[in-house]
């Protein structure tokens, strides 16, 4: 089958991260990520089956791998060579377990259900899969999700392995587009649940990306009523923030001035701000660079919360005021169960397809490419905002290897 | 004799005519057929002895008032306000008239023997005036005398302490003004008139009042209703300031009214800066050198550099005028002698209004042009300097030239910078702006913390700003801006064009090809009297 593998080569990486440097996502011309032609994944045991990706979208953390530019963290918990794509939607060939045959959207973190681990960990005991504490033990390689192991294969391929556990059906009425943008809004309503905002709060979205987008489509469902001020550098992401829910839309350089005045807080400087003496109750960062993080500081009020949604790597922020300000800093990493406003328990997913039903996100699909053309793909989403694009994806229903063997 | 202003109709003899841009000049070629120029008048003669002048003006005063010497004693509290930084433009030359005046009146109030005098720089919402500029304006025998007392103070419009109700006027208007002034036995205001919308009871009324007083004319209705505010008497804010001198007058409080005015000489006779004073076709070789040597040389400067070389310059206009006593009867001498400088008849108006801006405007004296200040320059007081009918007809257009630079002096504009970041990005409609963003900026803690303690202008001043332009935004079918930052006139709610030429194109779409074409030559200053 024809796939894109992600392969171990310590020269390639150093090219990458060269080559991004001049050129985001140049990584893929010349780094670790080739178009090969490989034996699909096997079934790793009982509980798995075969599915045939459709569209699978390139996100944050894939350009951050592609560019060589993501943490060696993740040593540890991927295993090469990988297949990437961790959004997916695919074809169900024939029923599984108490699913019928059909399109199928993969929840793709590998706890320990999927590895075969019993009784299972105290994270995923509680729906937390996302905090999983087995993601390098079990019946299958390391791997924090699909998309990052060696054995389960990934989207962007023609065939994967996944967990039945792993799979949701997708309403026959769905396009592929809606479908692909569930696990994204997944981590959005996740990072949004997480935050906490108490009804009235001033939310700061750093990055109107897709996950910044997703988040503030999330914050205004299922969140408390608070206000929502988005941080957007292009004019289409300017217009989608307003129209997925933000009141306001800044740019970056603005972003200071305008919490102080959206928080009514006084300011260091005799005009131009040094630091605000208040903030924003929450900063929600999507973005996860040094500067989003140092930005993400410098707004957010004494004893606010500052939550990291976006993949952040190696960075270098002072964190005094984090320690005057006594400001909590967090996590918010992928899904699992949520606790609504209300109380409620609720799997991230279900919450996940509603809101992509409900606030229409397949349109944030915005253009799609043959494995063929990995290239421009890569390029076009590591440059998705400039150009007006939100996400792109791979669209593999049209491959020839599709339907062989 | 000076040649008083007049109309020229431009036809293929035209030279190109000067088009102030910034801190630069452009020369435009209009077209023929269809374009005129209306040019100020040449600026009248100085008085021969100003001193003279102000000493007699003090001894004989106007309307129902007693000489200034009968109205002082000793054990009385007197405050001599004065005009502020924002006049006049460009500062003068030392000696400043402020100076002058106030030597004058101090030394009078010495010879009565008062001796609790306090000096007020009546500033309103403006900027606090800095050591130096407030030297420059008193001189510094009067400076050194007062200031380390204590005794030269700016208004400051948000101390609660410091400011007195005085009461309404008959239509609802809050009297609210400097507590000091308000209980003085008397206040002397020195006023420097350098266009037609300055002095009278606007001195007091809000050049020493705080925002509760200012709202009720500095809105958006009360300019749509000023027909200009340069003509007091088609001025609903000059209409609502004398209704609040009424009120200040029956509580009590006593004012003795001086005003001056000065000639349109601003950039002299000698120098390369005086060849702006002249008309082109009577440019020698020489102008024409000295202008395209200034022109190049401006060019290829920084423009910090060109900012800081306007910014130092010092006009030499000379006093043409002074009056003092009743508020009211002085007020209608000095505009009279005003007018008697900016008056130009024109007759009828035009499709089109073209103006150049220059470097300059009452709000970034030191300072920068920022967006908003370019705009109300051109759509507020350009656009404002005629009597009668506007030069340009309704749904008309305007084209103004500037560079336009999407740039903020931070201390001084602190909340332009908000303003122009979030408010404009939101809507340029002033009335949308005034219902919905005007009482968090001037109730903003920060502002008034910069405003008291710094040299900011208050949290509210550009929405002022952006009413000024209210009148001529109701008029104007377009504003065109030429040679300015894309980004930052579009901001604004404008069209930008590279060269006047495009601006012409793209006002045909809404006035047609063959449209008549006014440019008013200012600076210096002329109003236009439309018929």
């Amino acid at each position: 089958m024809k796939a894109l593998r992600f392969e171990r080569s310590p020269a390639r990486f150093a090219a990458a991260n060269l080559a991004s440097r001049l050129s985001p996502g140049g990584g893929a011309k010349i780094g670790p990520l080739r178009l090969r032609t490989i034996d699909p994944p096997r079934l790793p045991g009982p509980g798995w089956v075969e599915v045939q990706p459709r569209l699978a979208g390139i996100c944050g953390s894939d350009l951050a791998t592609i560019d060589a530019r993501s943490s060696r963290y993740f040593e540890p918990i991927v295993s090469f060579p990988f297949v990437p794509g961790h959004e997916v939607v695919a074809d169900l060939a024939a029923p599984f377990g108490d699913l019928p045959a059909g399109r199928v959207v993969i929840e793709p973190v590998l706890g320990c259900a999927t590895r075969g681990i019993d009784p299972v960990c105290a994270a995923c005991a509680r729906g937390d899969l996302g905090n999983c504490e087995r993601i390098a033990f079990g019946a299958i390689e390391p791997g924090l999700q699909s998309g990052f192991c060696c054995d389960t294969g990934g989207g962007w391929s023609t065939r994967m392995v996944a967990h039945g556990s792993q799979l949701h059906p997708v309403p026959t009425d769905w396009s592929d587009e809606a479908a692909v943008m569930v696990e994204p809004t997944a981590c959005a309503v996740h990072g949004a649940l997480a935050a906490d905002v108490a009804e009235g709060d001033l939310v700061v979205v750093l990055g109107s990306g897709a996950l910044g987008l997703l988040t503030i489509a999330a914050l205004r469902r299922f969140g408390r009523p608070c206000t929502i001020m988005a941080v957007a550098k292009h004019p289409t992401q300017h217009r989608l923030a307003l129209a997925l829910g933000a009141d306001t839309v800044v740019l970056p350089r603005e972003l200071t001035r305008a919490v102080r005045r959206a928080s009514d807080s006084l300011a260091l400087g005799d005009g131009d701000i040094i630091r605000l003496t208040g903030g924003a109750d929450h900063v929600i960062d999507c973005v996860g660079s040094e500067q989003s993080v140092t930005d993400a500081l410098a707004v957010v009020r004494p004893r606010g919360r500052v939550t990291m949604v976006g993949m952040p790597g190696h960075v270098h922020v002072d964190l005094t005021g984090l320690w005057q300000r006594e400001i909590v800093l967090a996590g918010a990493y992928a899904y699992g169960t949520e606790t609504l406003p209300s109380g409620e328990r609720r799997r991230t997913f279900d919450l996940a397809f509603d809101l992509v039903g409900a606030a229409d996100l397949g349109r944030l699909v915005s253009a799609t490419y043959p494995l063929a053309q990995y290239e421009q793909a890569i390029a076009h989403a590591a440059a998705a905002g400039a150009r007006g694009a939100v996400r792109i994806a791979f669209d593999l229903r049209n491959e020839k290897e599709r339907d062989r063997a | 004799m000076p040649r008083p202003g007049f109309v020229l109709d431009v036809d293929r003899s035209t030279p190109p005519i000067l088009f102030h841009h910034g801190e630069g000049f452009r020369l435009e070629r209009l077209p023929a057929g269809r374009s005129r120029v209306i040019y100020p008048a040449e600026p009248l003669e100085p008085l021969k002895n100003p001193d003279a002048a102000i000493r007699h003006a003090l001894l004989n005063p106007i309307g129902e008032s007693e000489p200034l010497p009968a109205l002082l004693r000793p054990g009385m509290r007197l405050t001599i306000a004065f005009d502020d930084i924002s006049l006049p433009l460009p500062p003068m030359k030392r000696p400043d008239i402020r100076q002058r005046v106030i030597e004058a009146v101090l030394e009078l109030a010495a010879a009565a023997g008062v001796d609790d005098v306090m000096l007020i720089a009546a500033l309103a919402l403006h900027r606090r005036m800095t050591e130096a500029e407030l030297r420059h304006a008193v001189g510094d025998r009067v400076y050194d005398a007062f200031a380390p007392q204590g005794l030269l103070l700016n208004h400051d419009a948000e101390d609660p302490d410091n400011l007195l109700f005085i009461g309404t006027t008959d239509k609802g208007e809050e009297v609210e003004i400097n507590r000091r002034a308000a209980e003085s036995d008397l206040i002397v205001y020195v006023n420097i008139n350098l266009v037609s919308m300055d002095g009278g009871w606007k001195s007091t009324a809000t050049g020493l009042a705080s925002y509760r007083s200012l709202r009720h004319h500095h809105n958006v209705r009360t300019m749509r209703h000023s027909k200009s505010f340069m003509d007091r008497h088609a001025s609903e804010l000059h209409s609502a300031n004398w209704r609040m001198g009424k009120v200040l007058r029956d509580s009590g409080v006593k004012v003795f009214q001086i005003e001056t005015t000065m000639n349109n000489d601003v950039f002299g006779t000698e120098g390369p800066m005086s060849v702006l004073q002249k008309r082109e076709w009577e440019w020698s070789l020489s102008d024409r050198i000295s202008m395209a040597g200034m022109k190049t040389a401006l060019d290829l400067m920084p423009q910090r550099t060109r900012r800081q070389i306007f910014q130092n310059w010092q006009a030499p206009h000379a006093m043409t005028s002074v009056q003092a006593g009743e508020v009211e009867a002085v007020h209608e001498l000095t505009t009279a002698n005003v007018f008697k400088q900016h008056l130009v008849p024109v007759e009828g108006q035009t499709d089109i209004l073209t103006m150049g801006l220059p470097y300059i405007s009452p709000y970034n004296v030191n300072s920068i042009l920022n967006p908003i200040l370019v705009a109300c320059l051109g759509l507020g007081y350009f656009f404002n300097l005629y009597r009668g009918r506007p030069p340009v007809r309704e749904g008309g257009v305007l084209i103004m030239s500037h560079p336009t630079p999407w740039e903020f002096h931070p201390v001084h504009h602190p909340s332009y910078i908000d303003f122009f970041e979030q408010v404009l990005s939101e809507t340029t409609d002033p009335i949308r702006i005034e219902a919905e963003f005007e009482k968090s900026f001037a109730t903003d803690e920060w502002y008034r913390h910069l405003y008291r303690t710094s040299h900011a202008y208050h949290g509210v001043h550009p929405f002022y700003m952006w009413y000024w332009c209210a009148h001529a935004l109701q008029h104007l079918g377009e504003v065109i801006i030429v040679g300015g930052d894309v980004r930052a006139v579009r901001r604004l709610g404008f069209k930008p064009a590279s060269t006047l030429q495009d601006a012409l194109e793209m006002a045909s779409d809404v006035v047609g090809r063959d449209a008549t074409i006014t440019h008013i030559h200012n600076p210096p200053i002329l109003m236009a009297d439309v018929h």
